[in-house]
């Protein structure tokens, strides 16, 4: 039972979660699962040890769920919503990461952002870039008014 | 917690995400096969979950943080249900390589569950 007639073509037809998007958002939702529930942990056992680490890891995991959230919503605000999200990860990342090698004594506890998200086999340095690959390449349907019927269909037609 | 039993699950989790990807990225769509999968690895978390309630009264305790060990296992526990409920939404290859992505996290919990259990705190 190949699923030929669903080619990954999909021509016209783009909705922003549709094909591989889907795995991008569920790698997205799992990463937000994971930082979400260390934070709470991190807060409930420890939060005197490294207030900043732990605000910065539960500030983190807030975002990931909301970028979840957005690339799974359509319309031209979530979409902002996931620019900003995602672009604030990359950057954390990159300032976290790059801070956490260059003066440890900073961040004496681990973050997500640690080293470039060693901790999260660097998922967390991946997941943004392919996040503004897949971003850039699926505008909304107001910056295409021509695909607007479609964005309305919520599932493909069997 | 049961050394043994632990590294079969990891097994398992790791085994059923590897198979989910290469079908899913085959083309096939969620299948029996697919599913039934993430349903076994569901079924081992339950077990192990029934496994670390009882086995402090047997004297097993763990090396590490309580807490640490049980946010995994529920974040675990909810993933496969909500990779499954996906497959049945979304019929098509994605959906096979979400529960591929879902078992494989299961496993990378799983192991650090066993790392909280066993030499953390050494």
């Amino acid at each position: 039972m190949n699923s030929a007639p669903q080619s990954p073509a999909e021509p016209g037809a783009r909705r922003r979660m549709s094909g591989i998007g889907r795995v991008l958002v569920a790698v997205y939702g799992v990463l937000a699962l994971a930082a979400l529930g260390r934070s709470f942990v991190q807060i409930v056992q420890k939060f005197d040890e490294a207030p900043l680490a732990y605000t910065l890891s539960a500030l983190a995991a807030v975002v990931y769920v909301i970028a979840t959230i957005a690339l799974v919503r359509s319309g031209r605000g979530w979409y902002r919503v996931a620019w900003a999200t995602i672009v604030f990860e990359l950057t954390g990342v990159l300032v976290v990461g790059t801070l956490s090698i260059a003066l440890p004594g900073l961040f004496p506890h681990d973050t997500v952002w640690s080293w470039y998200g060693r901790g999260y086999l660097f998922i967390p340095l991946v997941l943004p870039v392919l996040g503004m690959w897949w971003l850039a390449k699926h505008r909304p349907a107001a910056d295409a008014p021509v695909r607007e019927p479609l964005a309305a269909a919520e599932r493909p037609a069997q | 917690m049961i050394e043994w039993y632990t590294w079969v699950q990891l097994g398992v989790a790791v085994a059923a995400g590897l198979l989910c990807l290469v079908l899913g990225l085959a083309g096939r769509k969620p299948s029996d096969l697919s599913v039934g999968a993430l349903a076994l690895v569901e079924v081992l978390l339950l077990a192990q979950l029934v496994v670390a309630l009882l086995a402090p009264a047997f004297g097993n305790v763990p090396s590490g943080s309580v807490l640490e060990f049980y946010t995994y296992l529920v974040s675990a526990l909810l993933l496969p249900p909500a990779a499954a409920l996906w497959a049945l939404l979304e019929r098509n290859r994605w959906s096979t390589v979400v529960l591929g992505v879902a078992a494989l996290a299961v496993g990378v919990m799983v192991y650090r569950m066993l790392q909280i259990w066993t030499v953390q705190g050494l």
